[in-house]
C-alpha cells in the first residue's frame, strides 16, 4: 500500500515537471499530428500498390503511428533520470525507505499518462480527418492499451540505461540507434504482404510491430480478439521484465557511488 | 548513535575508505574533518544505507546499515554535499514529497511541512519553483528536506561549501540550534577548519581514507605544546635553502616547508620568531609575512597528515 501510495506520489511529481515545460508539452502533442498528416500525405499512393488492402492509407496508417509515437517519446524517458542522478535526487530517493520499485515505476506511470494524452490527440486528429474506428471504443481502448504497454518497456528500458551508463551521450546515442529500425522493421507503414520476407521474421519478434499488429486488429470491423488479447499480454510480460530489469539496475548504480 | 568499526571500500584502483572507525554519542555534533577526497563523502555513504563498504561493520541509531537498511532510511535525515532538491518543483512540494516518501500523510504532513518552512525562513518562497532559489536557499531547502519527518540523526556533508561567509554564519547557527533544542545527533562533514571548530564537540580527522587524530577541538589543539609559526616567503625555497637556514634555530619544532609556505612549531612563539628571521635573513631568504599563535585545526592537520591541509586540498583537486 505504501509502494503503491508513494509510485503515486512520484508520478504526480513527474507530472508537475512536465507541466511546468510548456515548450517541450506543445512539442510533445504537435508531433505526432505532424507524423500522421505528413506520413499520410507523402505515403498516401500506397494503396495503389497492386496487393494493398483497403482503400485508404491514413486509415491504415493510423495505428501505426499512435503506436509509434508511444515508442520515440518512452525512448527519452531515462532522460529525467539521468538529470535527477547529475542532480543527487536519486541519491536523496534512495536513502529514503521508499522500495526501489515505485521510483522506477512512479516514471512509467508519468510516462503512461504522457502517451495516453498523446494517443487521444492522435485518435482526435484522425476521426477530424475521416477515419474510422470500426473496432468500436473498445477497439480503441485495446489500441491504446497496446500502444502504453510497448512505450512502458521501452521507458522502462531506457531508465535502466540511464542508471547504468549515467550519460547523456550514452542514451541519445542508444534511443536514436534503436528507435528507426526498430520503427521500420514493422507494418507501420507497410502491409506484410508487401514487405520483404526477412523484414516480416524480425518484425514478428519486433515488441514495436506487436503493438501495431494488435492495435491495427483492434480498431477493423470485427477483430480476432484472441490475436489482440495474445499481443497485449506479451506486450505486458515484456513490460514487466523491462521494470523489473530498470529496478535491478539500481543496484549497478549503487554499486558504483 | 553512530558506531563506524573498520570500514573499508575501494572504487577499482582507488582506496577510499581505509578502515575508518569512530562513535558519535547521542545529542553531540561529530565532525569529519579533512579534505576533497579525504573519505568524508564515502564515510558518509557508507553511514546512509547509499553505499555498501567492502568489509566492515556501522551502526545508526541501533540499526545494522547492512542489515536493516529501512529502519537505518527511516531514523536518519541526510543533506548530501550534492544538492537533492528537485529544481522543478516548488519548496512546499519539494518538502512534501519526501514527508511522503518517509510515511507521513494528511494534515501532520501539511503541518511539519509549514513549520519547516517557516523555520527556514522559506514561507514565502515555498510556492516557488527552487529553479528561482539563491544558492543558500537551496541549502536551507535541503535540510527542512532531511528534517521533514523528524529524524534522530542528520547527516549534514559539507553543508556550507559554496556559500557566501554571511549565509555560512547563518547556516553554522541554525545547526547549533538544532543540536541545542531537537537533540539530533548531528554528524557534520567539512573542510573548514573553523566550521569543525565552531559546531562539534568531537572532531575526526580523516586523510587518506583513515582517522588520523582524534578529540574534541581543544583536547587535539592541546595535544600540540607550544605555537606555531607560519611565515610566507617573498619566493619558493630554492635547494633547501630555508631548511639549511633554519637547521641551527633552537627551540623549532617539526617544520614543513610548501611552495612558499612554511610552518613551524616552536616552544615559545615571542622568542622564536626573532631568530627564524634572524636565520632566514643570514641566508638571504626575504620574508612576506610571519604570524605566529595557539596551535589552530589547521596545525593539528598539518602535524597528523604530515602535509597542510591546504596542500592536501589541492593536489586532490589537481588529481580529480
Amino acid at each position: 500500500m505504501t509502494a503503491l501510495s508513494d509510485t503515486w506520489a512520484l508520478t504526480v511529481r513527474d507530472l508537475l515537471r512536465l507541466w511546468r515545460q510548456p515548450w517541450f508539452i506543445a512539442i510533445v502533442l504537435v508531433q505526432p499530428v505532424i507524423w500522421l498528416l505528413l506520413f499520410g500525405e507523402l505515403f498516401q499512393r500506397v494503396v495503389d500498390i497492386p496487393g494493398f488492402e483497403g482503400g485508404d492509407y491514413k486509415q491504415y496508417l493510423v495505428p501505426g503511428v499512435l503506436v509509434m509515437t508511444a515508442f520515440f517519446s518512452s525512448g527519452w524517458n531515462g532522460m529525467t533520470t539521468i538529470e535527477d542522478l547529475e542532480r543527487g535526487v536519486t541519491d536523496r530517493l534512495l536513502v529514503t525507505p521508499t522500495r526501489r520499485w515505485p521510483l522506477i515505476v512512479g516514471r512509467l506511470g508519468q510516462n503512461a499518462v504522457q502517451a495516453l494524452i498523446q494517443s487521444l490527440v492522435i485518435i482526435a486528429m484522425a476521426l477530424a480527418i475521416g477515419v474510422s474506428f470500426d473496432g468500436g471504443p473498445l477497439g480503441v481502448v485495446a489500441l491504446v492499451l497496446a500502444a502504453i504497454l510497448l512505450g512502458t518497456a521501452f521507458a522502462a528500458l531506457s531508465n535502466a540505461l540511464a542508471l547504468v551508463a549515467r550519460q547523456e551521450e550514452s542514451l541519445i546515442g542508444a534511443v536514436t540507434f534503436l528507435q528507426l529500425p526498430l520503427t521500420f522493421l514493422s507494418t507501420a507503414f507497410m502491409q506484410e504482404a508487401l514487405i520483404p520476407g526477412w523484414v516480416a521474421t524480425v518484425a514478428d519478434y519486433n515488441p514495436v510491430n506487436w503493438a501495431i499488429v494488435a492495435g491495427r486488429e483492434a480498431v477493423q470491423s470485427n477483430p480476432d480478439w484472441g490475436t489482440v488479447a495474445g499481443y497485449c499480454g506479451l506486450l505486458a510480460v515484456f513490460a514487466l521484465v523491462c521494470t523489473m530489469l530498470a529496478t535491478r539496475a539500481f543496484r549497478a548504480y549503487q554499486a558504483q557511488v | 548513535m553512530i558506531e563506524a568499526s573498520a570500514l573499508k571500500k575501494d572504487y577499482g584502483e582507488v582506496r577510499a575508505l581505509d578502515g575508518i572507525t569512530f562513535a558519535v554519542e547521542p545529542g553531540t555534533i561529530f565532525g569529519l574533518l579533512g579534505p576533497n577526497g579525504a573519505g568524508k563523502s564515502t564515510t558518509v555513504k557508507v553511514l546512509t544505507t547509499l553505499a555498501r563498504p567492502d568489509s566492515g561493520e556501522a551502526r545508526v541509531a541501533e540499526h545494522d546499515v547492512l542489515r536493516e537498511p529501512a529502519e537505518v532510511r527511516r531514523s536518519i535525515g541526510v543533506v548530501a554535499q550534492r544538492s537533492g532538491v528537485d529544481r522543478d518543483l516548488t519548496g512546499r512540494e519539494n518538502v512534501k514529497l519526501q514527508g511522503h516518501l518517509q510515511g507521513m500523510r494528511g494534515r501532520e504532513l501539511d503541518r511539519r511541512v509549514d513549520e519547516l518552512l517557516e523555520q527556514f525562513g522559506l514561507a514565502e518562497a515555498g510556492h516557488r519553483v527552487a529553479r528561482t532559489y539563491s544558492g543558500g536557499m537551496q541549502r536551507r531547502l535541503d535540510v527542512a528536506i532531511g528534517l521533514v519527518h523528524r529524524p534522530q540523526v542528520l547527516f549534514l556533508d559539507e553543508p556550507t561549501t559554496g556559500l557566501d561567509p554571511e549565509v555560512r554564519a547563518a547556516m553554522w547557527q541554525e545547526i547549533g540550534r538544532l543540536k541545542a533544542d531537537e537533540g539530533l545527533t548531528i554528524l557534520l562533514t567539512t573542510h573548514y577548519m573553523e566550521e569543525a571548530d565552531n559546531l562539534a564537540s568531537h572532531v575526526a580527522i580523516v586523510d587518506r581514507g583513515t582517522i588520523v587524530a582524534e578529540g574534541s577541538p581543544a583536547e587535539l589543539k592541546a595535544s600540540l605544546h607550544g605555537d606555531a609559526v607560519h611565515v610566507e616567503l617573498e619566493g619558493a625555497n630554492v635547494n633547501g635553502n630555508v631548511e639549511a637556514a633554519l637547521r641551527g634555530v633552537p627551540g623549532l619544532g617539526e617544520v614543513l616547508v610548501e611552495g612558499r609556505a612554511l610552518h613551524a612549531r616552536v616552544e615559545d612563539g615571542a622568542r622564536a620568531v626573532p631568530a627564524v628571521l634572524a636565520a632566514l635573513d643570514a641566508h638571504s631568504v626575504p620574508v612576506a609575512t610571519v604570524t605566529v599563535g595557539r596551535p589552530s585545526l589547521d596545525d593539528v592537520y598539518l602535524r597528523y597528515a604530515g602535509r597542510s591541509f591546504a596542500e592536501a586540498d589541492k593536489t586532490k583537486e589537481e588529481d580529480e
